[in-house]
């Protein structure tokens, strides 16, 4: 069958199987040469993509839920939005969140996902207790901070290379109320929209969403955005009506029929002004907060049928005004604006192959057009250079050196899928692009 | 427990998404089966999801004797019993062998009959509950692709009718189920029309709502009641001449 993930590109034959049991997981393990696990086809590339890919969606049994300590197990396939209609009733919420709750607890430690709360919380792997591993040889390895340490930091953010993560248990972040109350700030350029990274390094969570389109004075202009949980007292008396004042979706509304870089241009300025006006704090529940685009089911479809790219970057902190500057520069001079660009501030990150490190990431949405992937190689060059990354969950196309520069300690995740995966079962088409089974330096 | 709902075969696709569908509406489930360890786990998840009571069971229906003792042996009566297990089997080999042939009646008819006198007789006792047997399309006529088991399964929709007209009256209801094609574990190597193949989880939607709303027979997809009407109305002279 044809399988694609988020935004469609590229789409590759593959024979895709699914399993219920640790066991049918090893008997599928033993019986292809080459296979990639999959979630829910939620990155955006081809990092689950191969000739023969292990489904994990049908693996999603709940195993143990610590309701006291906020502990919960489960099994990989089980997706982050069954997981919230669990643990919220008993007074949790995930530590980390992607901005789709539509995506496997595997996925997300294998890509070590981040959210809004990274510079307070780190990314998802920090929070992980221990996960069970089904290696490639047909072992399964319990690992965690204290057992197999190398492999357990390594299969955070190693997108399924190292062995299959069957279950994992997480602890959670206790929660008293669904609501969340944030507030907007207008940024007029780039210093003062990232000053306000810096002014709120406290608050919970942050995140900007940037007008690309601007030029000059106005270069890098956005919206700040900044939220808490709603303590119990500050919630909204009736916890099933939804609050008064809609919850705006910054970063992610977007008209998909303006299209055109003149509508999107419209578009960005109306929306900035409008936000703007708006003073003091919004209530906003958990959804509309964290997953405004999960209530569009199926929207990456409106990209067409090319599909498109998500180009994400992360620069370090010395250097990521500048870096910004240029690739603002870089997208303007270009005449295809990105339709999303969503700014925030990364701490410290853990594994080898984990995104996060200290700075500022930007993550751009472009349809595929002409051009579009030189353009890319542009900024490539300008975020190699500033001694920045790519996020692997989020690349269909970078060339294999910007993962060997951008990732200095490639070498060692190397060196130890080697250890545990000697025949080179484990293998993306992504991996094969990147050289991620063979050291290639 | 209270009022447990009894899955027989509840390892099978559509029984583990009725499962859901019943633990949503807060149900307590045995769930019974072969694979006690997997149906622990399954329990241990419905728990969780739906704070619901659940419980792994060892269950096997060919073993007719141990059914009784099976049946008494749970904790609380169940006040309703699906009946999920059947098997695809062979049909070409089941032309030569026994073993075949034996193990395609027995798990989709006799196994059933035992299992559903036993739990027949305690809920017309309790005066209360269910039974929701899932038979199959495949019962409503003989086709030369696979009429062993569609004997059987005409055997069981003819079982579940008499025991509703039986139990009609005594409080217990008969439900029989009759799924075309369903894309699970057992047709995962035949070639469905995708228009006329139900997911496990449509087909346990219709059953639920078959079991809230008081129906007798239900098919699923439904458009298969209008496909077995047409099926069953051609005359054998011209039946037996055709492929379908
Ligand atoms: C709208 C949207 C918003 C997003 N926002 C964010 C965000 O804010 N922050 C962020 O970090 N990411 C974000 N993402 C990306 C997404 O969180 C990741 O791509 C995530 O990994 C997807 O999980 P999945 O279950 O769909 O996995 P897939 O996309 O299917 O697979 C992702 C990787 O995980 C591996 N994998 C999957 N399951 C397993 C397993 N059981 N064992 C081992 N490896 C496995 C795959 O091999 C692959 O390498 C967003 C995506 C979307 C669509």
């Amino acid at each position: 069958m044809l399988v694609s993930n988020w935004n469609n590109c590229p789409r590759v034959e593959a024979a895709m199987r699914s399993f219920r049991s640790q066991e049918e997981a090893r008997d599928i393990l033993g019986q292809t040469d080459r296979c990639i696990p999959r979630g829910l086809g939620r990155s955006y590339g081809d990092c689950s993509l191969g000739e023969n890919i292990i489904s994990t969606p049908g693996f999603r049994r709940f195993i143990h839920l610590d309701p006291a300590k906020g502990i919960l197990e489960c099994e990989a396939g089980t997706s982050l939005d069954q997981i919230l209609s669990v643990i919220i009733p008993h007074g949790w919420f995930l530590p980390v969140t992607p901005g789709t709750s539509r995506v496997t607890l595997g996925g997300a430690i294998a890509s070590d996902v981040h959210g809004k709360n990274h510079h307070l919380h780190g990314a998802l792997g920090r929070h992980v207790l221990d996960l069970r591993l089904l290696t490639p040889q047909g072992h399964v390895l319990v690992c965690s901070k204290n057992e197999n340490p190398a492999i357990f930091q390594a299969v955070c953010g190693g997108m399924g290379l190292l062995g299959l993560i069957l279950s994992a248990r997480i602890s959670l972040m206790p929660l008293e109320s669904v609501f969340i109350r944030q507030k907007t700030i207008p940024a007029y350029d780039l210093d003062e929209l990232m000053s306000f990274f810096d002014s709120h390094h406290q608050s919970t969570y942050t995140v900007a969403w940037m007008d690309c389109l601007q030029r000059g004075r106005h270069l890098g202009r956005g919206l700040f955005m900044h939220g808490e949980h709603c303590r119990s007292h500050e919630a909204p008396q009736s916890q099933l009506i939804p609050p008064g004042c809609k919850g705006i979706s910054i970063p992610f509304t977007l008209p998909f029929r303006a299209l055109t870089p003149a509508g999107i241009k419209a578009f960005n300025s109306l929306y900035f002004h409008r936000k703007s006006r708006r003073t003091g704090y919004e209530i906003s529940s958990i959804e509309s907060f964290f997953y405004p685009l999960d209530a569009l089911a199926n929207w990456n479809l409106l990209y067409g049928k090319k599909g498109f790219l998500q180009y994400q970057f992360v620069l370090p902190r010395s250097t990521s005004r500048s870096g910004l500057q240029k690739i603002l520069q870089h997208i303007n001079s270009f005449g295809q604006p990105p339709y999303l660009a969503v700014l925030k501030l990364l701490g410290k990150g853990q594994g080898p192959l984990s995104f996060a490190q200290p700075g500022y990431t930007l993550a751009l949405d472009f349809p595929i057009r002409p051009g579009v992937f030189s353009l890319l190689n542009a900024l490539d060059r300008v975020v190699q250079k500033l001694g920045g990354r790519i996020y692997l969950a989020k690349d269909a196309r970078m060339k294999k050196h910007m993962l060997w520069e951008g990732y200095p300690r490639a070498k060692e995740f190397v060196e130890l899928k080697k250890r545990l995966d000697p025949e080179n079962k484990l293998s993306s088409l992504q991996s094969r692009r990147l050289g991620l089974c063979q050291n290639p330096y | 427990m209270s009022k447990p709902v009894l899955i027989l075969g509840a390892g099978s696709d559509i029984a583990r998404a009725l499962a859901h569908q019943l633990g949503a509406a807060k149900y307590d489930l045995y769930l019974a089966g072969r694979n006690l360890e997997e149906l622990q786990k399954d329990a241990r998840d419905l728990e969780i999801r739906y704070a619901i009571k659940a419980r792994g069971v060892y269950f096997d229906a060919l073993d007719f004797a141990s059914h009784e003792d099976f049946y008494d042996s749970l904790e609380t009566r169940p006040y309703g019993v699906v009946l999920a297990f059947g098997v695809l089997g062979d049909e070409s080999l089941a032309r030569s062998s026994r073993e075949q042939w034996e193990k395609i009646i027995h798990t989709n008819y006799t196994g059933c009959v035992s299992i559903l006198t036993v739990a027949a007789n305690r809920l017309e006792q309790a005066k209360e509950g269910f039974v929701a047997g899932i038979s199959s399309v495949a019962g409503d006529r003989g086709r030369a692709a696979n009429y062993v088991y569609g004997s059987a399964k005409a055997g069981l929709s003819i079982f579940l009718s008499g025991l509703r007209n039986r139990l009609h009256g005594s409080g217990v209801r008969v439900i029989t189920v009759k799924p075309g094609f369903v894309r699970t574990r057992m047709t995962r190597d035949l070639e469905l029309p995708p228009r006329l193949t139900a997911t496990p989880e449509q087909a346990a939607r219709d059953i639920f709502q078959a079991i809230t709303k008081k129906r007798d027979i239900i098919y699923t997809l439904w458009i298969w009641r209008w496909i077995m009407l047409v099926i069953k109305s051609i005359p054998e002279k011209i039946f037996k001449r055709m492929s379908i």
